[in-house]
């Protein structure tokens, strides 16, 4: 009786049957995820102590006159804006080919195929693809033997972050490109158009919005880096390595939030951005 | 042309010659091959081995974007990304025809498919048959020498469908373009055509008009897909006709009664299907054999009709409709319409 009964006072509740579904999820939104969010923000607006032992709880804008003041931070910022944006670029241009191959060219069978090798990647250690590259640049190292290493640095640091995230862009890509009906491509051979044509007029604007959508994580994975730097990029620093000396060596856990602000504000502005474009239904 | 795909032979030998300004439909079951022969015929595949001819001009190795033919696919394929004017101008736009040319012919062809008001729609915006009829509006905007259509109005519900069937007619007879128009909808090509081919099985069973592929098919797969066979084969037909062969006779042929004179066959009926105004009635021989009688419910009540039930009839009909299909030059022996044979 007693479960029949709450199955009952379920069934006729649409309000508690929601809450039930969505509770927990929101609670993680909400509270862990938001909150957290909440807290650098009002972290960055706090300071440490002369002796660098404590937070003093006191508002002031003092860190972000820092930010904006130091050049040091400026160049940073540039510099891993800029990172992103190679990174971007590239896995966008890496991606088209292979995505249009796996979505309208391959077989089934070989669809499938190259699914799996584009994701297993993502099954292997960050770490272990990260010195994997470090081998490949080093002197004497496969690259640098048929002359073609840049020598650890900012060229290697984006070199093994397009490889890193390359598979955020093909999928979406390759996603996109499959709902496009082959007929689409046919009428527009039927109608006229060559094959250069029909990618600039047909194929390159169904795939804008899933390149953007596939940028939005080549871009935020690349804004919070700091390990693949460290690795490959020689004396380079990138915000995640301000943010994470600031953190440990400084024990400046305010303006360590502050720094963290930078690719926060930037991924809010470019989200907002490519939300005209549609891209955000692509995800 | 004969076009095989691997082990599979789609089309196992085809020869058509179409006529300027006909509206010509290939009709037949689905993996008939039709399709394929409207897509070589597109460009979209190469024939095995045979040639393709447009206007004495041999375009077999000519890409799509080069053929003077238009498609309207079965899935309309309109751009998602481009509103309805974009869609119609498209043809023209990769042909770098001139705006102010591109916007007056674009406007002139909605006018054609009575879609006059919907320039600035988007695809995802209009119904099925408006698709349809922007799809059909695509193609007609650049005058090709022949439209080719798939199956257009297959995902149209029944009415609609209709009401499609009427218009493309108009459409067709109002520009002069050649139609070749590929349906499995037997009711659909002959409504429509000037002629038709019947296919089966990667060939062609017949080439008719209309009335000559109803009034006298040639083989028994025709008269089955075009209509109601009503086919009598061996002992059944020897005990009707006399002797033995394939027969067959149109249901509306034939008359229902208890004194029908002179009485053809005699038999039971086994069930009355009642369709509104119409009513078949399935008549089991008694020499073996069924046969589909077709009465219209002209004086009969629907108690009365479906009260003939089990009773004994009497059948005759005029041996002017009854058609013999191993007789006829064209006809071919039943059965060799399912053979297969391996492209050269």
């Amino acid at each position: 009786m007693a479960s029949s009964g709450s199955a009952g006072l379920l069934h006729r509740s649409p309000r508690l049957r929601l809450g039930l579904l969505l509770g927990p999820p929101m609670l993680w939104l909400g509270v862990l995820y938001l909150g957290s969010l909440a807290a650098l923000f009002i972290t960055s607006l706090w300071t440490v102590d002369a002796f660098g032992a404590g937070i003093q709880r006191t508002w002031t804008l003092e860190n972000f006159r820092t930010l904006f003041t130091l050049d040091v931070y400026r160049t940073i910022t540039f510099r891993t804006l800029l990172t992103a944006v190679a990174v971007t670029v590239i896995d966008g241009l890496v991606a088209v080919p292979v995505a249009l191959f796996m979505a309208k060219v391959a077989s089934p069978r070989w669809q499938r195929i190259l699914v799996i090798l584009v994701l297993t990647p993502l099954w292997a250690s960050y770490l272990v693809k990260a010195y994997a590259w470090r081998g490949m640049f080093s002197t004497g190292g496969p690259l640098d033997s048929v002359g073609l290493s840049p020598g650890y640095g900012l060229s290697a640091t984006i070199v093994t972050l397009a490889y890193l995230w390359l598979p955020y862009m093909v999928l979406p890509m390759y996603a996109g490109l499959e709902r496009l009906p082959d007929s689409l491509l046919e009428a527009s051979a039927d109608l006229g158009a060559g094959t250069w044509t029909t990618m600039r007029r047909v194929v390159l604007p169904v795939l804008f919005p899933a390149a953007v959508a596939g940028s939005i994580f080549t871009f935020s994975l690349t804004l919070g880096d700091y390990i693949a730097v460290k690795i490959v990029g020689g004396t380079n620093q990138l915000l995640g390595n301000v943010v994470y000396d600031s953190f440990l060596t400084g024990n400046n856990m305010p303006f360590a939030a502050t720094v963290s602000l930078i690719p926060v504000v930037v991924m809010l502005a470019y989200l907002t951005a490519v939300r005209r474009t549609g891209a955000l239904e692509n995800l | 042309m004969v076009k095989s795909f691997g082990p599979v032979t789609a089309v196992a030998g085809v020869d058509l010659a179409i006529a300027d300004g006909e509206f010509f439909s290939m009709l037949g079951p689905s993996g008939s091959g039709k399709t394929t022969v409207l897509r070589m015929i597109a460009g979209f595949e190469q024939p095995t081995s045979g040639r393709v001819l447009l206007d004495d001009r041999d375009v077999t190795g000519v890409p799509p974007f080069a053929r003077d033919v238009n498609t309207v696919f079965q899935d309309y394929a309109l751009f998602p990304h481009m509103d309805v004017r974009a869609n119609v101008e498209y043809g023209l736009r990769v042909k770098r025809v001139g705006r102010a040319e591109r916007r007056e012919r674009a406007t002139a062809a909605l006018e054609t498919v009575r879609l006059g008001g919907y320039a600035d729609r988007r695809p995802t915006q209009l119904s099925g048959g408006q698709r349809q009829r922007v799809a059909l509006a695509r193609a007609l905007v650049n005058r090709p020498k022949v439209l080719l259509l798939d199956e257009p109005l297959g995902a149209l519900d029944l009415k609609l469908r209709r009401e499609m069937q009427l218009e493309l007619k108009q459409i067709q007879r109002d520009v002069g373009i050649t139609f070749v128009f590929v349906t499995h909808d037997q009711e659909e090509a002959l409504t429509m055509s000037d002629r038709i081919a019947v296919f089966n099985d990667g060939r062609i069973e017949q080439v008719d008009t209309p009335a000559r592929l109803y009034e006298a098919p040639a083989t028994a797969f025709v008269a089955g897909f075009v209509g109601t066979s009503n086919l009598l084969r061996g002992s059944d037909a020897r005990a009707v006709f006399g002797r033995d062969g394939t027969f067959s006779i149109r249901p509306e042929k034939i008359h229902l009664d208890d004194d029908a004179e002179p009485t053809k066959a005699r038999g039971t009926v086994r069930a009355v299907v009642y369709l509104g105004s119409v009513n078949h009635y399935l008549v089991d021989l008694d020499g073996g054999g069924t046969l589909t009688v077709l009465r219209q419910n002209l004086r009969d009540s629907t108690d009365s009709a479906l009260d003939q039930e089990g009773r004994r009839v009497a059948l005759s009909w005029d041996d002017a409709h009854v058609i013999d299909l191993d007789d006829s030059g064209a006809g071919q022996p039943v059965g060799a319409g399912t053979e297969t044979q391996e492209a050269p």
